[in-house]
């Protein structure tokens, strides 16, 4: 792949995200490595940042996406697809302009005291990223600028000598983002920044990264599994489940009206803070577990636990993202039939007893999904 | 202090509490260092088919109040005073042998983290026949039945094929279904939930409150909810006591407490909290300070160097007393000098100066 010349216009995205693949290979045997299968963890996602932006990736635990987010920067090497970072194709880089180009994107991540290294004080942990790529001007220059990181993460300058033990949770979180800005990147990574903290702390933490976004003018791919949260600050949201982007839309939109089953249920499931809403607004309650990343479900993925699933279409042909509304992408077959409420959802029960244990093969022609596919989908009766 | 008034809710009650907590206080020593108070004076009581909510942050008491209810506490280094009441009997200070007849069979527990609370090394199998066989009469053939009923009772798909597996082979979600299966084998009167749901997804998460909240309503069970998630609280409990610093500072009906929080702790916790149905970009309002800037309750409010509320007199020296917890209006108790008033502040106005 040619990188594009760097002189776009700046109305591009900052970030494109094409086709991307990361598969780890699952390797077996005693004295030769064999590769016996693949995880898929991420497996062909398309997204772009507008600049100055927030994009908010939702989804569960193994969804790959803070895979993805590695894969970005290249901390795990991408199977295939491109990631063009201001027109420049970062996938195909090395050496050099790989280490120059990372100067712009930088991460935050979730564990604040795993990700700081305890033997080194906060000045050493600052300033290493200047002389690695031999900013800051001098020693003057550096302490200078270091000051001025402190100050606008909001922690004293009398925390330069102390050491990351040292502190809490929430001021952790803050040296590790200080770390991040320091080298004035454009495209900030954030993998699940908040969700080692207090409730009470983490409060602080969001407003901080708003208030350095309006200041600084950061892009952000935040990354998280609070729906709350990235609600709260994503201009544009995308939902991953087993590895590809099943909805992405404007925040508001998608809040105010998921159309995949996925994104339904998944709202539906976040508790809200508040007991009138609580008894009153409905669940749509999920039957079993993730499928296995390593042997996705053929067709559309989520067929095997969606409440919605029509024979046999959702299990043989995978659903590709269509625009529905205004940026509304959804990649589902029946997405406007359950909209508008064509198609009825069965409970969690009914899709356990019709699915099994285990993800059948498609084309499993009984008689349950005979009344299926004659359109109306009416409840099945549990044997 | 006294226990408080029954609540309007609950699906089965007789009348008497089924656990009984008085001035639990938890005293971790150590020789050559200060001690620390872990539990400070912690009151509260549950009906039968009753969920009582502990809610908290990290290091606030809850999950050691759990234990010590539990009788899991060590021997060694920890003082447990006050009185714990299972069914009008005594628990702390009672035998070994009482406690193992009762734990498992009338009182089970359910930890956060499934993985470590399970042994590795047993089948799931065993482990759930294990409370069968030594608290119920059964023959090892029939506990194997009834381990699957419950399995398939809690959702467990192919239940007969998941009693021969191991903890490692079952998804999260599994496991904690698993652990919650052991603790409702002998129908106990009194479960305590630390944490269940933590550790899982949101998805999985709905599951398993939803499996909590049919066991209340069905069997009559006593639920003691430990969480830190306010959602969870507002779907689940009758009745929320907010902990800080190893004290209760605020206990209501869940319908008053969030609507109309008394403590500025409480208020500022449910500001700090985004909502998915509010609007967006609407600024959240953290409390300033982290769990760490407290002072010991005997100088005056632990909450108050965070407070915003916070005035002189919050303070023992300025007082004369410490804050107690006093009556505050029907089925609500409240440690506070300077509560969030209301109708002239609205809901979570309080933390308005964003910490930096």
């Amino acid at each position: 792949m040619t990188a594009v010349p760097a002189e776009t216009p700046p109305a591009d995205p900052l970030l494109r995200v094409e086709g991307l693949q990361v598969h780890f290979p699952i390797k077996r045997g005693l004295f030769v490595d064999r590769t016996v299968g693949h995880v898929r963890a991420v497996d062909g996602v398309d997204l772009s940042i507008e600049r100055g932006s927030t994009y908010g990736l939702v989804g569960e635990s193994g969804c790959g996406k803070s895979t993805l987010g590695r894969a970005v920067l290249r901390l795990v090497e991408p199977t295939a697809g491109r990631v063009v970072f201001d027109g420049t194709d970062v996938a195909s880089l090395s050496g050099e302009p790989l280490r120059t180009i990372r100067r712009r994107m930088q991460m935050v991540f979730q564990d604040p005291l795993g990700s700081l290294d305890p033997r080194q004080n906060v000045e050493s942990l600052l300033s290493e990223p200047l002389h690695a790529h031999g900013l800051g001007g001098g020693k003057q220059g550096i302490a200078e600028r270091i000051r001025t990181l402190l100050d606008a993460v909001g922690l004293p300058s009398a925390a330069l000598r102390r050491y990351p033990h040292e502190f809490s949770g929430g001021q952790r979180q803050r040296i590790g983002i200080a770390r991040a800005i320091a080298l004035e990147p454009d495209l900030l990574i954030a993998d699940e920044p908040v969700s080692a903290l207090d409730v009470s702390v983490q409060a602080q933490v969001v407003n901080l990264l708003e208030e350095l976004q309006e200041r600084l003018g950061l892009t952000y791919l935040v990354i998280a599994h609070d729906l709350a949260v990235v609600k709260h600050i994503s201009d544009v949201v995308g939902v991953m489940y087993l590895g590809s982007l099943v909805e992405q839309a404007p925040s508001e939109v998608l809040y105010a009206e998921p159309l995949h089953p996925y994104s339904r249920a998944l709202m539906s499931a976040v508790p809200v803070p508040d007991p009138v809403v609580e008894e009153t607004r409905e669940r749509i309650l999920l039957a079993g577990d993730l499928p296995s990343p390593a042997n996705p479900p053929s067709g559309c993925r989520f067929h095997t636990r969606c409440p919605w699933r029509q024979e046999t279409r959702c299990d043989d042909e995978v659903p590709v993202l269509r625009e529905l509304g205004p940026a509304h992408l959804v990649s589902c077959h029946w997405a406007e039939e359950i909209r508008d409420g064509v198609l009825r959802p069965r409970s969690a029960e009914e899709v356990a007893a019709t699915m099994g244990v285990s993800v059948r093969p498609t084309g499993v022609g009984d008689i349950e999904s005979d009344a299926l596919v004659q359109g109306i989908d009416a409840p099945i009766e549990r044997t | 202090m006294s226990i408080e008034d029954l609540p309007p809710h609950g699906a089965d009650r007789t009348g008497q509490p089924v656990l009984e907590v008085d001035e639990l206080t938890v005293t971790f020593t150590r020789r050559g260092e200060q001690s620390t108070r872990a539990v400070d004076g912690v009151s509260f009581a549950v009906a039968p088919g009753e969920t009582v909510g502990l809610v908290g942050e990290s290091g606030c008491g809850k999950s050691v109040t759990s234990l010590a209810v539990m009788g899991l506490l060590p021997r060694r280094g920890v003082q447990v005073g006050g009185s714990v009441r299972f069914d009008g009997h005594e628990l702390l200070g009672a035998s070994d042998r009482t406690l193992r007849r009762l734990r498992g069979a009338d009182m089970a527990m359910v930890f956060q983290d499934p993985l470590s609370s399970l042994n590795p090394t047993v089948p799931i199998g065993t482990q759930v026949t294990e409370v069968l066989l030594e608290h119920r009469d059964m023959s090892r053939k029939e506990a194997v039945d009834e381990a699957t009923r419950l399995l398939d009772r809690v959702g467990i798909p192919d239940p007969a094929r998941r009693l021969k597996e191991y903890p490692h082979q079952l998804s999260g979600g599994m496991r904690q279904r698993a652990l919650i299966a052991m603790a409702l084998a002998c129908s106990p009167r009194l479960l305590i939930a630390d944490e269940p749901t933590t550790a899982l997804d949101v998805t999985i998460q709905a599951q398993i409150l939803e499996l909590l909240k049919e066991l209340v309503v069905d069997t009559g069970t006593a639920l003691v909810m430990i969480t830190h998630d306010l959602g969870v609280v507002a779907g689940l409990c009758d009745r929320v006591h907010v902990m800080y610093a190893g004290r209760i500072i605020e206990s209501a009906d869940r319908h008053e407490l969030f609507a109309r929080p008394r403590q500025p702790y409480t208020g500022g916790l449910l500001a700090s909290v985004p909502r998915l149905d509010g609007p967006r970009g609407a600024p959240l309002h953290p409390i300033r300070g982290s769990a760490r800037d407290v002072i010991p309750w005997a100088q005056g409010c632990a909450f108050a160097p965070r407070c915003d509320n916070a005035q002189d007199d919050c303070l023992t020296e300025v007082s004369g007393s410490t804050v107690p917890l006093e009556y505050d209006g029907p089925g609500r108790e409240l440690r506070c000098r300077h509560p969030l008033s209301y109708p002239s502040t609205p809901a979570g106005a309080t933390a308005s100066g964003a910490a930096r």
